[in-house]
């Protein structure tokens, strides 16, 4: 059974409440980091860790800390990402809703690392129930003297908020998350700047998803080149993954990133195999936006190797043979789905969730369902040429990095052809 | 007339104090929630322009802001609002029928709302739940392995509650 970093005890009773999770050792890393070590070492020993951000972009969080730009008399920001909207992905909530606490103690020692007073969670609209756990967690950790003004008499003062977004895809971006932060429409800015010169109202800010701001707690506790000895290669640490589809058990699973991804579908200690007896037919290994995989090559990539659990093993291939660690939401489909429904009804979730500024992604996502629909219900003989058409159309005529678009232009028609592949077109 | 009262006026500048001096605006999306939680579930001009006077912007403001976000209304609805996931996820298990059911036994089609006011029905894109499908949200939670007598017993259920409300 692999190392658990971050769910260890999230099933003590009564974790979620302040006294119990300090009896289990909770804020040691508070006391650690603000009482003997400067801001720099903390940045130092989060680099040292390899933590990777685990958003889904899997940039490097210690490097990003460093980035951020420290003028005179400016406030700085950091800004925790609880948006999750990717679908696949039910991870953070998890994490938010079981121990809390976890998430307040990695924000504090972030904020320290930081200098930011005033930290934002920003958790999507619809989990309306975790706000309260979570501010629940902040005043218990406020009247315990680790947030507030003077925290443990270090002179660190630091406040958490907790600002619920309404239901926007898009707002997981991190300038999107920003502008809606700032009470308008979740549109993403063009970068440069950057968040880390200009974010939050102007000010340097960085933004980081949950699991990486918890994982900075046992980064400070153990040190980071005990972090960096669990996992393999570049995938340091543990990482979560919320397993679901056409599997037995779906749910949130803590790996260490050296199992083989076989393992993860059929072992009992993971998804427990897939429902009926039936056969593996695909998987989006990484949340929605990654590409799709066919059971051949999900298991084993096109060299032949055994395909693992971890950001290098899942991208082997790049985007024509490989996929992606992504977010870490794990889809399984069975034998009986059709990739080309399971498509549409991304490519529906897309447009929906487009936010409209650039045209390609406006219009073209659109399409894209459109053309599934058609193309599901046998009515479309074309669309291979169309969905070419439509990547490339998208790959020239947006000024964004367009993520949306370009991304899911070409991750279309790769299902498509999957499909036709495995009905032997 | 739509109007907080005082203890909710008290939370609205409690609200806008976590953001920095002068950027009061950052609250509108909080602000938002709240006046849907209070003025009849759903954000007409009045609320809107009511919303945008306590945070001294601009309506415009505050209208382009609520018909982006899908959770607030700019529209009456049922006093129970089903949003029903139908994102991949959700679709490999099953939502489709269970959309096709409700929609069948409350006799209305996603974005309609029941002649007695009671239910509206709607398809909402991924909600954080894919391990748990199929699911919906009502109110502030979500419903989570949803069937066809899961369904039954959530509207008996509501039935029941709105009957005990009058
Ligand atoms: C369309 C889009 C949606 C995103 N959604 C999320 C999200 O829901 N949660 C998240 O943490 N990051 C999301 N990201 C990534 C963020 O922009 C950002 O990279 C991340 O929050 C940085 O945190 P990390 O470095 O800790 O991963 C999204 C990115 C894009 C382009
Ligand atoms: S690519 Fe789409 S979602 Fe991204 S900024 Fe452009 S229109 Fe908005
Ligand atoms: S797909 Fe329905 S909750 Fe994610």
């Amino acid at each position: 059974m692999g190392r658990k970093l971050l769910l260890e005890k999230a099933h003590v009773e009564g974790i979620r409440y302040f006294d119990v999770y300090r009896r289990e050792g909770g804020y040691r890393s508070v006391e650690k980091a603000l009482k003997t070590m400067t801001q720099d070492e903390i940045v130092e020993e989060v680099k040292k860790s390899g933590l990777r951000g685990r958003g889904g972009a899997g940039f490097p969080a210690g490097m990003k800390w460093g980035f951020i730009a420290k003028p005179e008399g400016v406030p700085r920001h950091l800004v925790c990402n609880a948006d999750e909207s990717e679908p696949g992905t039910f991870k953070d909530r998890y994490l938010m809703e079981f121990i809390p606490h976890l998430l307040i103690e990695g924000l504090i020692v972030a904020s320290y690392a930081l200098g930011s007073h005033d930290t934002y969670i920003y958790i999507r609209g619809e989990y309306a129930w975790i706000p309260d756990i979570l501010e629940q967690a902040i005043a218990e950790a406020k009247a315990n003297g680790f947030l507030g003004k003077n925290i443990l008499g270090t002179g660190f003062d630091c406040e958490i908020y907790v600002h619920r977004g309404a239901g926007a895809y898009i707002c997981g971006e991190e300038t999107a998350l920003i502008e809606s932060l700032e009470g308008k429409r979740g549109n993403p800015r063009i970068k440069p700047p950057f968040p880390a010169i200009k974010g939050a109202w102007g000010r340097p800010t960085v933004v980081n998803n949950v699991e990486t701001l918890a994982a900075v707690v046992p980064i400070i506790n153990e040190g980071g080149e005990e972090f960096a000895k669990i996992g393999v290669g570049k995938s340091t640490g543990t990482k979560l993954i919320s397993a679901c589809g056409n599997i037995n058990k779906p749910g949130v699973y803590e790996i260490d990133m050296t199992i083989s991804v076989e393992e993860f579908i059929y072992s009992d200690e993971y998804c427990g195999g897939i429902p009926n007896g039936k056969r593996l037919k695909a998987c989006i290994p990484g949340g929605s936006s990654v590409p799709i995989l066919p059971a051949n090559l999900l298991l084993k990539t096109a060299k032949g190797e055994t395909r693992y659990m971890n950001y290098e093993s899942l991208s082997d291939g790049g985007f024509a043979t490989g996929s992606m660690m992504g977010s870490g939401g794990f889809i399984v489909l069975d034998e009986d789905q059709c990739v080309v429904r399971n498509t549409y009804s991304l490519a529906r979730f897309y447009r929906h969730e487009s936010c409209g500024q650039c045209s390609p992604c406006r219009e073209g996502t659109g399409w894209m369902e459109k053309v599934l629909l058609r193309l599901e219900k046998g009515k479309e003989k074309l669309v291979i040429s169309i969905c070419f058409g439509i990547s490339k159309a998208k790959l020239k005529a947006t000024p964004f990095v367009p993520w949306v678009t370009l991304h899911h232009g070409r991750w279309l028609l790769q299902s498509v052809i999957l499909e036709m592949s495995l009905n032997g077109m | 007339m739509v109007q907080f009262s005082e203890d909710k006026l008290a939370k609205v500048n409690e609200i806008i104090a976590h953001y920095p001096e002068g950027k009061q605006k950052s609250a509108l999306l909080p602000l938002l929630h709240l006046a849907q939680e209070n003025f009849g579930g759903w954000l007409s001009a009045e609320t809107m322009d009511y919303v945008a006077s306590l945070l001294q912007i601009e309506p415009i403001e505050v209208y382009e802001v609520a018909t982006f976000y899908s959770m607030y209304h700019t529209k009456p609805v049922g006093k129970y609002v089903f949003e029903v996931c139908q994102t991949g996820p959700c679709m490999l298990n099953g939502s489709d029928h269970i959309i096709a059911y409700i929609s069948q036994t409350l006799g209305i089609k996603p974005g309609e709302t029941t002649a007695d006011g009671l239910f509206t029905l709607k398809t909402a894109e991924c909600l954080g739940a894919c391990g748990y499908a199929p699911m919906m949200q009502l109110g502030k939670h979500y419903r989570e392995h949803l069937t066809k007598e899961k369904v039954d017993s959530i509207i008996a259920e509501c039935r029941t509650a709105a009957t005990a409300n009058n």
